[in-house]
């Protein structure tokens, strides 16, 4: 084991990836020698040549369709996209290309090889373009998989993960805790399974649902809460699409009362999705409505950034209203 | 470029802005309408059974898309594209391949494929979207796709084969790159060809694509087949600039024009694109000039677009071009050549027939292939969309017989 942060945890996932496979490639805006701008790559490139790790030109889409076709070629496709507000040029290789590949030649030929790093969220005063959470647009479309780590030892094993699965997966990485976020991370490979969500903290009154950065959000409400008597279940998603409904279903049917947290805009977010999908499933054990934390329906802000994020206050006031309802 | 702009920097005093059509550039032609080479051009190394090959292919292609047409119209197939007057284009660029090389192409490509061996059978189980089709009945007719033959599957969204193919060729050099000194330590052995029309060329996906193909040092055979329409659009609403060709030279890439109705011509430009990119790992651009002498599919009617006299000008066939040059060669027997039509029209209607009562794909194949194994939530929906269909088979008549 060994203390890292994010960062150094996502670099030695791509590392052990780029010394298993002769032909993995590394691309994106500025990834090579400078090893990307939050510094994910560092030394990447001098250690495997410039064939191997390199910057591309300034097209998001044209890296996606690079990164389609090397992936169907069959070499493990790194792509970066320097920050996940500008993945929308590369929206249609993505959700037009990425996840029909598959389908539409009817396993003639896939693109499982391929994985997208994205950095996403909010909290480092980026204002409308650097901060976005643009997953819930990803999850509509059937064909990819969605990862969010919440720390450095999930993300190495979930980006791990992610590289050996044979579908496209889109990996956010959130941006505010590269740095910020440490812990305990082994130097040799594992991998954590897709499509598991994690009950962090058990709980009885209330479970709390959230992803990615997020998660540092609703455990610290969650203590708060328990400071005042309540006890709450904390669950981190981790995998989007597919997303283990089983694993909430259960905490619900367990808790009774559910609040899903996401820094992106209510309406539409994978929240809904979420809501929709237990109060179904958990009808009859419900003590309350399902809730939803979340940001507002505006372009990401920058001065009122603190008014707009679903911070631990916000958290804890739904916490609240959930109990006493 | 040894300076930071990567420009060449020829400084001058003059006041002068490069005019826009500056660049003047050729259309390479070898064969004459009558079968002849023309005075000074040379001939392509191409042996007999190669070109009687690509003949039979032209030949083979043409009769489908005029049986396909016609299909369409009876309300057999729901749609159609036929490759009329670009036949010679697209099938002697494939013959200049290797039989392991790529083929990434638009939609209209049917001849190349079948210059790879792709089976009649197999073009009307894809078209009647039946359960031997390869796709297994997902996609609209004439999106056809084979592993085996190196033929990327057609999608529909124009223009994203044209990165795709970057990538894919940059996988097929990265063997031959010695990692010490970031050089080619061999020869490729296999590379991509790209197909695209000239309006495709208009979509970001072609700037992306050619650009990095350019960066990167792809070895990729861009073939953009310039047809003069886009749908209904003339290529003179699609760009001002002097074809698609003038754009290879402002990426940096080697890059050729040719007569797309010339066999000949084509088929020399794509061996020897091929020899460059094989050679220096780089990109290439061909732009065939062919008229699109049909419709742009089922869809449309070009006497709502176009005039008959602008129509009746490019009439000359590439495919009798090609076969003059053949029967001068004493390659092709005249008497053989009017009794294979015939057998290939019977042979053709046949297969239809075959095609059409093949069953439709059972229902497992709604959900398979979206992952690489079905996802919880879908096993769910295919479980209920189960019990559902069980419950009223006769409103699902394709599947409800079917069900496991």
């Amino acid at each position: 084991m060994a203390k890292m942060n994010m960062l150094h945890a996502i670099n030695s996932a791509l590392d052990i990836t780029m010394a298993e496979h002769p032909q993995a490639c590394i691309f994106g805006e500025d990834v090579g020698y400078f090893g990307g701008v939050f510094r994910a790559t560092s030394g990447l490139q001098e250690k495997y040549g410039q064939h191997r790790v390199f910057n591309t030109p300034l097209t998001e889409q044209g890296i996606m369709g690079f990164a389609n076709g090397l992936a169907a070629f069959g070499a493990p496709a790194l792509a970066e996209i320097q920050f996940a507000d500008y993945i929308f040029p590369a929206f249609d290789q993505i959700v037009n290309e990425s996840a029909k590949f598959r389908y539409r030649s009817g396993n003639e030929f896939n693109v499982g090889n391929l994985t997208i790093r994205t950095p996403y969220g909010g909290g480092i005063a980026g204002g409308l373009y650097h901060s976005q959470s643009p997953e819930a647009y990803f999850a509509h479309t059937p064909g990819l998989k969605i990862v969010v780590p919440r720390n450095p030892y999930q993300a190495k094993g979930l980006l791990r993960a992610a590289i050996k699965d044979d579908n496209p997966v889109i990996f956010f990485e959130p941006k505010r805790l590269y740095r910020a976020s440490t812990g305990e991370v082994p130097e040799e490979d594992y991998s954590i399974e897709l499509g598991k969500a994690e009950v962090v903290t058990e709980g009885t009154d209330v479970t709390l649902l959230a992803w990615g950065a997020q998660m540092e959000i609703i455990e610290d409400a969650a203590k708060r809460a328990s400071e005042q008597g309540i006890s709450c279940e904390v669950i981190d998603l981790r995998s989007i699409l597919p997303w283990d409904m089983e694993t909430i279903a259960k905490s619900v049917t367990k808790t009774g009362r559910l609040i899903v947290s996401h820094e992106a805009p209510i309406t539409n977010g994978f929240g809904a999705e979420i809501v929709a999908t237990i109060q179904q499933e958990c009808f009859l054990h419900l003590e309350s409505p399902i809730l939803r934390v979340c940001g507002l329906d505006t372009p990401y802000p920058l001065a009122l950034e603190k008014e707009y994020v679903p911070d631990a206050l916000k958290v804890l006031a739904a916490i609240k209203q959930s109990v006493e309802f | 470029m040894s300076n930071p702009n990567n420009v060449s920097l020829n400084i001058s005093h003059d006041l002068e802005f490069i005019d826009g059509h500056a660049l003047n550039i050729p259309t390479l032609s070898i064969l004459n309408e009558d079968g002849d080479i023309h005075h000074g051009a040379t001939a392509p190394d191409i042996d007999e059974s190669t070109a009687l090959r690509l003949y039979e292919t032209m030949r083979f292609i043409r009769a489908l898309d005029e049986r396909m047409q016609a299909a369409q119209r009876q309300g057999r197939v729901s749609f159609y594209m036929q490759c009329l007057g670009e036949e010679a284009a697209v099938t002697a660029s494939a013959a200049a391949l290797d039989q392991d090389d790529m083929i990434m192409a638009q939609y209209r490509e049917q001849a190349a494929l079948h210059y790879r061996g792709f089976t009649l059978d197999q073009f009307m189980n894809q078209m009647f979207s039946n359960e031997r089709d390869l796709g297994k009945g997902r996609q609209m007719p004439i999106h056809y796709g084979s592993a085996a033959l190196n033929y990327m599957t057609i999608s529909s969204p124009l223009g994203t084969q044209i990165p795709q193919a970057t990538g894919y060729a940059y996988g097929q050099k990265i063997k031959h790159i010695d990692p010490q000194t970031g050089e080619l330590n061999s020869a490729i052995d296999n590379i991509t060809i790209c197909y695209f029309g000239e309006g495709a060329a208009s979509e970001g996906d072609f700037h992306a694509g050619l650009n990095m193909a350019a960066v990167h040092k792809s070895p990729v055979i861009f073939f953009a087949r310039n047809n003069g329409y886009a749908i209904s659009t003339p290529a003179d609403e699609q760009f001002k600039g002097d074809g698609i060709a003038s754009r290879g030279v402002g990426y940096g890439i080697k890059t050729i024009r040719v007569d797309g109705a010339d066999a000949l011509a084509v088929y020399a430009a794509t061996k020897k694109a091929r020899d460059i990119a094989t050679t220096t790992g780089e990109p290439v651009l061909i732009e065939s000039i062919a008229y699109r002498l049909g419709a742009h599919s089922t869809s449309d009617d070009p006497s709502g677009y176009r005039s008959k006299d602008e129509e009746a000008n490019y009439q000359a066939c590439p495919i009798e071009r090609f076969r003059k040059w053949l029967v001068k060669q004493n390659w092709l027997n005249e008497e053989e050549d009017v009794k294979a039509k015939e057998t290939i029209r019977e042979d053709i209607l046949a297969a239809l027939k075959r095609a059409e009562v093949i069953a439709k794909p059972p229902l497992e194949e709604l959900v398979s292939d979206v992952y690489d194994t079905p996802i919880p939530s879908l096993q769910r929906q295919y479980e209920q969309l189960k019990n559902h269909i069980k419950q009223h088979p006769d409103a699902y008549p394709v599947t409800a017989g079917r069900i496991k």
